[in-house]
């Protein structure tokens, strides 16, 4: 069989299974809806926020990146995992005592005040918008890769099968397809991973394999790669090329985004109390775990196959995938010296060949020559991910207008069935908008994700943590500091990412900090600010220190509140 | 009731410092071994791997996922000792 039947065959298998999940979960009140009732169990929970925070970047951009990064890239691998133990131990327990159904929830009730709650709806839609573009974005690229329909054809279909479960299931049904989900496509990144460990290093586990000697060589496949790399006048695979400080801001900003991100701090209200909480916790990063120390491993492997396979050989002996990508305008060659063959070296004046990382996991099993129905594996894979996340996502942004907007500000006498009906056409809504980005993407959506961590880092995450900590803090300190926060976020975003306020090059950035590790710097003002001010006005209300008192305590969470 | 029981100030006290201690060995695999050290780390090789290189492409990774379960432990077991767990 071809790689188009088993592409085609294993994405209808995996999708009738989807939607089979969504029928026989669906939701019947808001509280199923948002939260799936609070009764998701722990293993369940920690299955479905894998997969719900492993969005296409991860599955499909991670490794890619890494292989063209080496060593920087590892700010992502911590990043990414590290953002897992604050959570852990600073937000999750608390916030599901508190036993709302969503962030703004929380930071509203904490603070007392509505403009706060509108401050972090508006920053719940903001970071939600921008990621989902992205992943149906994703969702397309596979299908018009592997089905050669056209991207807008498979955003389209990624769009009905996103609505069908999201719209139908709420809460509830996300939760049991991303289980499902989270299962495809561990399976679908780890074997092609052991399949090439095994042909690289003779070692089965990808993670040893990266560290092991080359199959019938004397060498270590890192020292090798290392080795390659200079050769060709790149940096040495395990060195850095970013200045420390930026480095150590960068992680930061992406371990604080992680914590404030608001669709993963929603599937934390969904166990039924916060033994539960933590616990899911912690299997959520287990299960992340195993994708995340296998992507470094194929990243290894596959910048080692890329140098051996293509530098210096004739561009008319290239193996068939590197037809198939140039199609697509991923793999470029340029042959600027006219003999034919591919000079893929570090210095841009002489290299003849542009390489797009996103490529790197799919076009792997191809470059190793895996057989068919693992390429396939991959592609459905590519699909879970995107679908899962992009569901969490919609689930976000559907419960921001319909309960913290609507049922919360406006028509606080709304019954809880119209409160569902409005929840569902909020979903639809979204996914609309959804799909819209994803067929006309804006030019900004790889520098907005960067923008969505960074704004979750400089605002959510200080808000939480004073409000959980620090038992004085008050609305007017709280407010204050998320909005320096924001702001100086999006001026420093904006300014060196869009050009604005006079623009500037990497020489003009403050302490030489990118603006993707500018989030620990605004996360920081934010702190200070927020300290500072609440010293000059009121303490907070008798009943919101008692409110915080309460979430430091584990026992009673999912009863109606004590006190 | 005996003493530990619902005391929320001294739970709240001891939560704190498993926090404390939890969040240095959270800093030290990461930012410390990751990254701040990472040159002289890499001296020491396992495998193929230099020692800093693997904590910032492994080792951190393996360490937070401990972290975590070491934190529901130790909770599980503050929140008996204080009498503030579910089954209670």
């Amino acid at each position: 069989m071809d790689v188009q039947s088993w592409t085609l065959l294993l994405v209808v298998v995996s999708f009738s299974l989807y939607i089979g999940i969504a029928i026989w979960s669906r939701a019947s009140s808001t509280s199923d809806f948002y939260i799936a009732g609070g009764h998701v169990p722990a293993l369940a929970n920690g299955l479905a926020t894998a997969a719900d925070w492993m969005s296409a970047a991860s599955f499909l951009g991670m490794a890619g990146l890494l292989s063209f990064t080496g060593y920087d890239g590892s700010v992502y691998l911590m990043g990414w995992t590290g953002g897992y133990v604050l959570l852990a131990l600073l937000l999750a327990p608390y916030l599901r005592k508190f036993g709302k159904f969503t962030v703004p929830d929380f930071i509203g009730d904490r603070y007392y005040s509505n403009i706060t709650r509108t401050v972090a709806v508006v920053c719940a839609l903001l970071v939600s918008f921008t990621y989902v573009a992205g992943q149906m974005r994703g969702v397309g690229l596979v299908f018009s890769r592997f089905l050669e329909v056209s991207i807008d054809t498979g955003v389209i279909i990624g769009m009905l099968i996103v609505l069908f479960y999201a719209v139908l299931g709420g809460m509830k049904g996300i939760t049991y397809t991303q289980v499902a989900q989270y299962c495809v496509l561990i399976f679908a990144f780890m074997v092609p991973a052991i399949f090439i460990s095994i042909q690289m290093t003779g070692n089965p586990i990808p993670q040893l394999g990266m560290g092991s000697r080359v199959l019938g060589e004397e060498t270590y496949l890192l020292d090798k790669l290392d080795g390659l790399s200079e050769a060709l006048g790149f940096t040495a695979y395990t060195d850095s090329s970013k200045s420390t400080l930026d480095i150590l801001c960068i992680t930061a900003a992406l371990m604080v985004g992680t914590a404030g991100l608001p669709h993963v701090i929603v599937r934390f209200f969904t166990v039924p109390n916060v033994r539960d909480a933590r616990k899911s916790a912690g299997y959520a990063l287990l299960f992340i775990a195993i994708l995340y120390t296998t992507a470094p491993a194929v990243a290894v492997f596959a910048r080692t196959n890329l140098l051996e396979t293509v530098s210096g050989q004739p561009y008319e002996e290239m193996p068939e995938w590197f037809r198939k990508w140039e199609t697509t305008g991923l793999i470029v060659f340029e042959d600027k010296n006219g003999d034919g063959l591919i000079q893929y070296v570090g210095d841009t004046s002489r290299n003849e060949l542009t390489v797009d990382p996103d490529i790197t996991v799919l076009a792997n099993p191809e470059i190793a020559d895996l057989p068919n129905w693992v390429i396939a594996l991959v592609a459905a894979g590519g699909l879970a991910a995107a679908l899962s996340t992009a569901a969490g996502l919609l689930l976000v942004i559907s419960t921001a207008i319909s309960h913290d907007l609507i049922k919360k500000q406006w028509k606080k006498d709304i019954s809880d069935g119209s409160e569902l009906i409005l929840a569902r056409i909020s979903a639809v809504v979204a996914v609309c908008i959804a799909g819209y980005f994803g067929i006309h993407p804006p030019d900004f959506v790889a520098a907005t994700v960067a923008l969505a961590f960074g704004l979750a880092a400089a605002s959510f995450f200080p808000a939480i943590i004073l409000g959980i900590f620090y038992k004085k803090m008050n609305k007017e300190g709280a407010t204050a500091g998320m909005v320096v926060g924001i702001g100086v976020m999006l001026y420093y975003m904006l300014r060196f990412k869009f050009d604005m306020f006079g623009g500037g090059t990497a020489a003009d950035w403050w302490f030489g900090i990118s603006p993707e590790g500018f989030g620990t710097v605004a996360m920081l003002l934010n702190f200070i600010v927020a300290l500072s001010v609440s010293a000059f006005f009121r303490d907070p209300p008798e009943e919101v220190q008692q409110i915080v008192e309460d979430i430091r305590l584990p026992k009673g969470a999912g009863e109606a509140r004590p006190h | 009731m005996d003493q530990p029981q619902n005391n929320p100030k001294a739970y709240w006290r001891e939560n704190l410092r498993y926090l404390i201690l939890l969040l240095t060995l959270w800093f030290l695999v990461s930012f410390g071994a990751g990254i701040l050290f990472k040159e002289e780390l890499n001296a020491i090789k396992i495998g193929g791997f230099g020692l800093g290189f693997w904590f910032a492409q492994q080792g951190a990774i393996y360490v937070f996922v401990v972290l975590i379960f070491v934190y529901v432990r130790l909770m599980n077991k503050l929140d008996r000792k204080y009498g503030y767990d579910e089954e209670a």
